[in-house]
């Protein structure tokens, strides 16, 4: 049996690379969403659309732009990751209670230092939660990448379907359910603790 | 007639109910009243059996409510609570309506009860029957409340703190027509309160709970003569200084309560925001053991105050403090000698009891005089 | 090729592989249904049971659909079977939690007193909370639905057909067309089924609650 760990790191790596860049376009997008919500149901409703498109699809009609390789795999994973994200982001800065945006305007804050001093961290933890379920997703469907010539556990999985050998397939499902379940636990315990610090 | 004989109730170790015994006439309004935890609410819900007693036997006209179906019995007995809990699926004629209906009563006769409690409350059926619950006032809804618990007749209606939650004038209204609606269709009603205020307004018989106990049951008047413990006398307090002429006269008679208070790790945007809402420019600061600190005002936070920061550093200690024990003369002089608008009342072991203000102070003088003062 | 031409010489294996896949997608669905709503009516009578229960579903919706796939294959053989076990597991999640959390969301004093002027136990349930809790029980369904277009694609990996199979094909053969002919159809499905039990959604909210929000 074919060693799994490169394999492991080389999943992870696909994943944390697409939910760093979906982090970074979504909570720039659900920021702008929040300051103009009629730009903002638009950006959501492109958001949900994207993410309804069927994974096998949306993965495919992207190889036929981006080619086979690891880069249409994180194109797809970042597609997917942005409407948790901006979704998060847009209802956390919009739970910012108006009292406490008033007492920041009322102390001279101007637009950006709310968002930076104020609202975008009383909305981390919002954000955070969202960034979880991107995580655990995108395991998930980082697996479908073996089917565009991308790598990570995606490889072994598949080849244990071909070979009908359940100890094949389980053994490299297993790190990717361990990761899925891993992450979501120690994401959502540190989510507790932001949301109990506040 | 309504009747607890030696009743019990535990939760786990904690006893609610401790040997409980009482009696409620027929017509009567009986108001059950006392501290938190005393077991009123959960006296009042042995009686629909939303609660079961752990021994000691309930009977209703001398029948054991514990050999009935549970169901009837409580389409029997009309049930009002505090968070009002009208469907909000329904209209409010379908609300007022859903027990006669669970009677399996003919459509006649359940459009005749809307229309006739409607008409009771001055809620016009045309403008009204086809609203939702969510489309009417507080006070409203809890009309609507009263009157499906009224709807199917039952000679008994349980309210457990029905008013509790609305504002103090359509309080007071749903008070008055409650009376009015009790008397003109010689309900017995039971009623959980822990308003002395409304207990005296509403009751025939006030009953008294202390730990799981009967106390006292007696009619207002009686029970203003001839309380039977000191925390009777301490519940009706101030009705009872009006009616018995005065003893002397403390801090604490004149203080009122309810003061806004803050631990000084607060930081300087809640206490800004906090002021807003409640709409005062000055706060009770308290020290981490709960002991007095200081005050702090908003014109400090504004001016010297950082976001984020903790207001410790901007604690003043320029008002006044006086122990709650003292005389009410001092006070008075205190107060009307500086140009403070507030003297802060202390306890005995530095914790903060209340605050004298110019206007708590002319409330209860005024209350001293003449009464119970409306709002 | 042009697209006409290639519609019109692929025609019957489009139309049976999109045929096939509503086929997967309704049967999964309804399925799942079937398993959640009476499930999630017991755990919100049993909340001990539901952290747990609630959890190990979760587990499973983490299993990528590939494995789960896989697993049904070994379990069923190839075809139809194996595929509708897979997908009817991923459905359940979505409508178990929403049938939990909208009948446990149910306001509690409405629950009371609904008790108190004698209701019964199935009375409440029928009459107060399932028509309270259908909005969210909907948009489970919704959920699932979404997702189970979405797993149904990789059907075609184990023979069961479906639009997947098109995507599969136009994959190994590097063929642009086949791929369009399966990813935009799946994708159209999905957004339709979205938009539909959306508008369910909000036609069976009851009335009394659509106003609050207004």
């Amino acid at each position: 049996m074919t060693n799994l760990f490169p394999l492991i790191l080389e999943h992870m790596y696909i994943v944390a690379i697409a939910i760093a860049i979906a982090t970074a376009i979504g909570v720039v997008l659900g920021v702008i969403s929040f300051w103009y919500p009629r730009l903002g149901t638009f950006i959501l409703f492109a958001a949900e659309m994207l993410q309804t498109i069927p994974s096998l699809a949306l993965l495919a009609l992207l190889m036929i732009l981006l080619g086979l390789g690891n880069t249409t795999l994180i194109a797809g994973l970042v597609l997917y990751a942005l409407l948790p994200i901006v979704r998060n982001t847009n209802t956390g800065l919009g739970g910012v209670p108006d009292h406490l945006r008033e007492a920041a305007r009322g102390m001279g804050m101007n637009r950006m230092q709310r968002l930076a001093l104020v609202e975008l961290p009383l909305s981390f933890p919002m954000i955070f939660s969202g960034i979880k379920i991107a995580v655990v997703n995108s395991l998930a469907i980082a697996v479908m990448g073996v089917l565009i010539g991308a790598g990570g556990l995606g490889y072994p999985i598949y080849r244990g379907i071909q070979m009908r050998s359940f100890e094949r397939i389980i053994t490299a499902a297993l790190p990717v359910v361990i990761m899925a379940v891993g992450f979501d636990y120690l994401m959502t315990g540190f989510e507790r603790r932001l949301t109990k610090r506040k | 007639m309504i009747q607890f004989q030696n009743v019990n109730k535990s939760y786990g170790n904690k006893k609610i109910l401790d040997d409980l015994s009482l009696e409620i006439r027929d017509g009567e309004f009986a108001v059950l009243i006392g501290p938190s935890g005393c077991g009123k609410t959960t006296t009042l819900k042995l009686i629909n059996r939303l609660i079961e007693q752990d021994n000691g036997k309930i009977t209703i006209d001398g029948r054991d409510i514990s050999e009935e179906n549970t169901v009837e019995l409580r389409r029997r007995i009309g049930y009002v609570i505090q968070q009002i809990g009208l469907f909000p699926n329904m209209t409010v004629e379908q609300n007022i309506s859903i027990v006669p209906k669970l009677l399996k009563y003919p459509k006649e006769k359940c459009d005749e009860i809307v229309h006739s409690l409607l008409k009771l409350v001055e809620m016009p059926y045309e403008e009204y029957a086809h609203k939702y619950p969510a489309e009417l006032s507080g006070g409203q809804q809890q009309r609507i409340g009263v009157l499906r618990a009224l709807a199917a007749s039952p000679p008994i209606v349980l309210m457990d703190e029905p008013f509790g939650a609305l504002d103090p004038i359509t309080r007071e209204l749903l008070q008055e027509e409650t009376r009015r609606i009790q008397k003109k269709l010689k309900k017995t009603i039971v009623f959980v309160t822990h308003d002395m205020d409304e207990a005296l307004r509403l009751a025939d018989t006030i009953l008294f709970m202390q730990e799981g106990k009967l106390v006292q049951a007696a009619s207002p008047e009686e029970m203003l003569r001839n309380p039977a413990n000191d925390l009777i006398r301490s519940f009706m307090g101030r009705h009872m200084e009006s009616a018995n002429g005065t003893a002397k006269l403390l801090a604490e008679d004149f203080m009122r309560t309810r003061v806004l208070k803050v631990p000084e790790t607060m930081h300087t945007l809640e206490c800004i925001e906090m002021m807003r809402q409640r709409d005062v420019n000055t706060l009770v600061v308290l020290h981490e053991d709960d002991t007095y600190a200081g005050t702090v005002s908003i014109e400090t936070i504004r001016k010297h105050g950082q976001a984020g920061r903790e207001i410790r550093e901007l604690i003043s200690d320029e008002a006044m403090t006086i122990s709650r024990k003292e005389d009410a003369r001092a006070a008075f002089d205190q107060l009307l000698a500086s140009s403070l608008q507030y003297l802060v009342v202390l306890n005995e072991d530095g914790t903060v009891a209340g605050l004298i203000t110019r206007t708590s102070m002319a409330k209860a003088m005024g209350e001293a005089l003449w009464g119970e003062l409306t709002s | 090729m042009t697209i006409t031409q290639f519609v019109t010489k692929n025609w019957v294996y489009i139309r049976d592989s999109l045929v096939r896949h509503l086929e997967l997608v309704v049967i999964a669905v309804l399925i799942g249904i079937v398993i959640s709503i009476p499930l999630g009516i017991l755990l919100s009578r049993n909340k001990k049971l539901a952290a747990p229960v609630l959890a190990a579903v979760g587990v499973i919706q983490t299993i990528p659909g590939l494995v789960m796939l896989g697993f049904a294959l070994l379990l069923f053989g190839i075809g139809m079977k194996p595929a509708i076990f897979a997908l009817s597991l991923y459905a359940i999640l979505p409508i178990l939690r929403n049938t939990y959390v909208g009948i446990t969301g149910v306001d509690a004093g409405c629950i009371e007193a609904g008790r108190g002027i004698g209701m019964t136990g199935s009375q409440v349930l029928f009459m107060l909370e399932l028509p309270l809790a259908l909005p969210s029980i909907v948009s489970g369904i919704r959920i699932s639905t979404v997702y189970i277009v979405s797993w149904a694609t990789l059907a075609g990996l184990i023979g069961a057909g479906g639009l997947g199979d098109l995507i599969w094909t136009g994959l190994s053969n590097y063929n642009t067309q086949y791929i369009l002919a399966g990813a935009i159809p799946s994708a159209v499905m999905a957004f339709l089924f979205s938009g539909l039990i959306g508008l369910a959604q909000r036609a069976l909210t009851p009335r009394g609650l659509r106003r609050v929000k207004q």
